[in-house]
């Protein structure tokens, strides 16, 4: 309990939150469990990327590549060699943060649109070897049968929010460290933090790949989730999803992008079971946040309040 | 104009909160007086065309028999899986974990059976697949709660190489199909029998599911074949047949392929390209049986199209679950009751002819060895051969068939047969 | 021999197709930094326009043309009322064009509903060529041929008329273009409708051979950035020389290397960017 209380410079509403998640799965149906484990996944998944995204001003495109390079590796280690779980998870995480590391040297020196162009084609050669390596990935069928681990969702649930706390606390403790504060000023002026004899690219390649080891997180995770994995765990769709709910969310903030990644895994899952539109609804989705809230839903609460 | 966005993130909260509400009530009320039967198939995406067959076919038969089984009302839930397996996934468990459906039925793509059935199994409750068709579900890899009422994809396919080498008298065969489990396990099945039999698949060439322009992989099929065997379906099969043609193949060497290539759901929006196309599957709709000829009828006049394999595949599925609910009297609430009677099902007059399982679970059933002709102006893959009873083993041991490997891409036959 | 040439003229058809969408991307990107996401769905909605229009009045002239301009005015109309209060925040214009992607998608599945279809071909073009046993059809030729006289034109259009140095006035500095009187915003929604236009028009040169069905808004975007990427952003020569080259290495890479063709796809995209980020005739 103690550590909560470091991170909790606001203390109450995150202690709230934690053990509302912790308190709640005993008076829901096992459908509802397996919905707040997806949103803790994504929420993962979106935080990382809001370090890029938000925080650096560096836009990914490509950011699911991570997520699914550590699922696969979870996979393919789990069932061609039978590894162990642990082998499983660290090979995936390091794998993915490696990845993340080979990446950041091609793109730490682009900027703005170009970086979301290259980002959205490495993350597309991600996708392509996924579909095409068929001895490895098995192609268009996935990889299934990754073995049960914690059988029962609820513990499950219990090690996801574990891990979910964690990370936000680690992202959270980056973020507002003196390196974080570092990469705030690159996003709001490189040139000034420049000529303050800041190296700009080891910060910007830095924050890349940090982003890309809670991507790695995220998609350990979630090759247990659904044991089961598939090159659309990668592809543009899963990247942009994800800047979707960072960009709903309210990017630079966290928990916006954390709030953003529950606000589309409820839609998605409960919206699409009463219309068969879900992705014209999707799509007006995106839209609209762009015309109505184009800094976010947080930020725009945030904003209010200021103002009142 | 400012005052709306915050609107609209309340909004969002209460909805959420709403969500959540409605889960929590959702998840309290289980019992329920009608029988639940939970749908999956693509409904959108590049598949829609063959899951919309599956999801009339299905409709069909619940009409027919007014929805009603056992002295109870069905109830049925439609999801859509966009063929991406992890969707299937987690419209698997709204199912089964939010709806309390009592049993399953649908699936199209290989890769979707496989990565449904761990799920299924852990969560005990009965699914029906109609249509996917890959072998070690009911092979190597058998999955307890899975009922297969399909087929196999090698099933029809070791019928056929055996046929291409006896009857076509085909020495040297090129091979292309879809780079994933379907077109490996088609095309392993008929390389196995035909080359049995003596003959010789001098090529196999691969296509991504993403292919769309064919002249790279259409250059490479050599001269001195025999024949080609196509293995497509949807818009491929669409496009294969056409650039085949365009390549000036089709009147240089003959064309056979896994049935799906030509079968019905497609058939309707091909040309001459498609004539004389021979293929083997367990189904046609120009089949001339009596129970056919009602079933295609019944079709036409309610979706004023012609069935496919898919179609027949789901009504038939339909069909298997709704006798075994009437074997169970309408108790559908013990799952495993309900299992073991869809295991013993046993029908006789299907649009496709007599079905059974065999011991390991896979339909036993007939194969139609199919020719593409134009009847009154329609295309139609009219019957020259009919093989009874075949099962997923064919002539072989079922013991030893499964000690060999599943015919993936690189498949070779053994050397002792 | 026979393989290498039948390979190369293969690559070139796929060269063409490329060509005729990834001008269009690349303008876009010039002029206005939009990284389009929905070009795809105009080269889907140019062979889905074409085929209802074919289909009532049985001319392939009038659907390309009905095609051709239904979409560029759509586009016309996407950038005016939704990309330009956008203008200069690229991240906001690329999440507006993923959001119209997916409408564009589902509006063509809800209209068309999801049966694949080809276009039919012209009757002049059917049949192929054969010269020393090299097959190659006539229609492909013909792409190949139209994609050459298209890329003459907006070459032309570009280097040689009025229109063509206010353009590169404003790919080249739109602040700087807008003060010396040029209406960059007019600009903007023309090269947004022509980019669209150009997308449409090559939906409908591959209708014969590709046809229609879902999910084809994504089959040749990734090819169509790669291309752009390769060859410059922005820039037309770029577009030409990248087609060329991806479709090449597309074709030959499919042929002898199937298990990694993507990888032998993307693998150029890498250097090139590693060792020139701005991509073969690109400026920043």
């Amino acid at each position: 309990m103690a550590e909560f209380r470091q991170i909790g410079w606001k203390a109450s509403v995150p202690t709230l939150v934690i053990v509302l998640l912790a308190a709640v799965p005993p008076f829901l149906s096992s459908y509802w469990v397996g919905l707040l484990t997806q949103i803790m996944i994504f929420a993962i998944l979106a935080m990382s990327l809001d370090i890029l995204l938000g925080y650096t001003g560096l836009p990914s495109l490509g950011h699911a590549g991570f997520f699914g390079v550590a699922a696969y590796t979870v996979a393919v280690l789990a069932t061609a060699y039978h590894a162990g779980f642990w082998t499983c998870v660290a090979s995936g995480i390091i794998i993915g943060t490696l990845l993340s590391a080979a990446f950041g040297l091609l793109v730490s020196h682009v900027r703005d649109v170009y970086f979301l162009m290259i980002t959205l084609a490495l993350g597309m050669v991600l996708w392509g070897l996924s579909n095409r390596w068929i001895t490895v990935t098995g192609g268009d069928n996935g990889i299934s049968g990754i073995p049960r681990v914690m059988t029962g969702p609820i513990t499950f649930y219990e090690v996801t929010l574990l891990i979910f706390i964690g990370c936000t606390a680690l992202m959270m403790l980056f973020i507002s460290s003196p390196f974080g504060f570092t990469l705030k000023g690159i996003r709001e002026s490189e040139s000034r933090m420049k000529s303050l004899g800041v190296n700009t690219w080891l910060h910007c390649y830095l924050s890349y790949v940090i982003a890309g080891a809670f991507a790695s997180v995220a998609g350990v995770l979630w090759a247990y989730y659904n044991a089961f994995v598939g090159p659309t765990y990668l592809d543009l769709t899963a990247s942009s999803e994800v800047f979707l709910m960072v960009t709903l969310g309210g990017p630079g903030t966290l928990v916006g992008p954390a709030l953003g990644a529950g606000a589309i895994v409820l839609l998605k899952n409960v919206i699409s079971a009463y219309t068969q539109r879900w992705l014209m609804i999707l799509g007006a989705i995106y839209i609209m946040t762009i015309l109505g809230a184009p800094q976010g839903l947080w930020n725009l609460r945030r904003r209010s309040r200021s103002r009142a | 104009m400012k005052e709306v966005p915050v609107k609209l993130s309340t909004s969002v909260v209460v909805v959420v909160f709403a969500l959540l509400a409605t889960g929590v009530v959702v998840g309290q009320s289980a019992a329920s007086v009608p029988i639940k039967v939970g749908f999956i198939a693509p409904l959108s995406g590049p598949y829609v065309q063959n899951g919309r067959d599956i999801l009339n076919g299905f409709l069909l038969y619940l009409e027919e028999i007014g929805y009603r089984a056992g002295g109870r009302q069905i109830d049925v839930v439609v999801e859509d899986d966009e063929a991406i397996p992890a969707v299937g996934l987690t419209k698997a468990r709204k199912l089964v974990e939010r709806d309390k459906v009592h049993l399953m039925a649908g699936a199209l793509l290989a890769s979707s059976g496989y990565a449904l059935a761990p799920y299924i199994d852990s969560m005990h409750i009965p699914m029906v697949f109609p249509v996917v068709s890959s072998d070690d579900l009911t092979q190597r890899r058998r999955s307890k709660w899975i009922v297969r009422t399909g087929w196999t994809s090698s099933q029809p396919n070791h019928v056929f190489g055996e046929y291409a080498a006896r009857t076509l008298k085909l020495k040297k065969v090129a091979t292309i199909g879809l780079d994933y489990a379907f077109g490996w396990e088609s095309v392993g099945g008929f390389q196995r029998t035909f080359e049995a039999e003596g003959g010789k698949i001098a090529q196999k060439i691969w296509c991504p599911l993403s292919v769309h322009d064919f002249a790279p992989y259409l250059a490479q099929i050599s001269r001195d074949v025999d024949a080609v065997y196509a293995l497509f379906l949807g818009r491929a099969a669409l496009q294969f047949m056409r650039q085949y043609q365009e390549y000036g193949l089709k009147d240089r060497v003959p064309l056979i392929g896994s049935g799906s290539t030509t079968d019905e759901h497609v058939l309707p929006s091909m040309g001459n390209e498609a004539l004389g196309v021979i293929t083997a599957l367990h189904y046609s709709a120009a089949l001339a049986t009596p129970s056919n000829k009602s079933f295609v009828a019944a079709y036409r006049a309610r979706y004023n199209k012609v069935p496919s394999y898919y179609s027949e595949s789901m009504y038939t599925g339909a069909k298997w679950f709704v006798s075994a609910i009437e074997a169970r009297g309408g108790n559908v609430e013990d799952s495993a009751a309900l299992l073991d009677a869809l295991r013993k099902v046993k029908l006789a007059d299907l649009p496709r002819g007599p079905v059974e399982l065999d011991d390991y679970g896979s339909p036993v059933e007939n194969v139609y060895i199919r020719k593409v002709e134009r009847v009154n102006g329609e295309l139609q893959n009219t019957v020259i051969e009919t093989f009874p009873k075949v099962s997923q083993f064919w002539k072989y041991n079922p013991a030893d068939y499964l000690k060999q490997p599943l015919y993936s891409r690189r498949y070779i036959p053994p050397p002792t047969e | 021999m026979i393989y290498i040439i039948t390979q190369t003229l293969n690559g070139l058809f796929s060269a063409a197709l490329l060509f005729l969408i990834a001008s269009g991307l690349t303008l876009v990107f010039g002029v206005m930094r939009i990284v389009n996401i929905a070009h795809g769905s105009f080269y889907m909605l140019g062979v889905y326009v074409a085929y209802t229009i074919v289909a009532r009045t049985h001319s392939l002239f009038l659907g390309t043309l009905a095609a051709v301009s239904a979409v560029a005015a759509a586009g016309f109309v996407v950038e005016r009322l939704f990309l330009r209060r956008f203008a200069s925040q690229p991240l906001a214009q690329m999440m507006m064009t993923m959001g119209f992607a997916l409408l564009f998608r589902d509006a063509a599945f809800m209209i068309w509903g999801g049966d694949p279809f080809t276009l039919p071909y012209p009757s002049a073009l059917r049949g192929s060529i054969e010269a020393n046993d090299i097959v190659f059809p006539m229609y492909r030729l013909f792409v190949v041929f139209v994609a050459a006289v298209v890329g003459v034109v907006l070459w032309a259009l570009n280097e040689k008329t009025l229109i063509g140095a206010k353009l590169r006035a404003a790919v080249d500095d739109a602040e700087m273009a807008a003060g010396t009187g040029i209406n960059v915003a007019l600009l903007s929604g023309l090269v947004f409708a022509a980019g669209a236009g150009l997308a449409a028009f090559g939906g409908v040169m591959g209708g014969p051979i590709l046809g229609g069905y879902p999910g084809m808004d994504l089959d040749l975007l990734p090819l169509a950035f790669v291309v752009v990427i390769i060859g410059g952003m922005g820039s037309l020569k770029g577009a030409l020389v990248g087609s060329i080259v991806v479709g090449l290495i597309d074709n030959f890479g499919k042929a002898l290397v199937p298990e990694l063709s993507y990888f032998t796809l993307f693998a150029p995209m890498v250097i090139v960017l590693a060792i020139k980020p701005t991509g073969l005739y690109g400026r920043v």
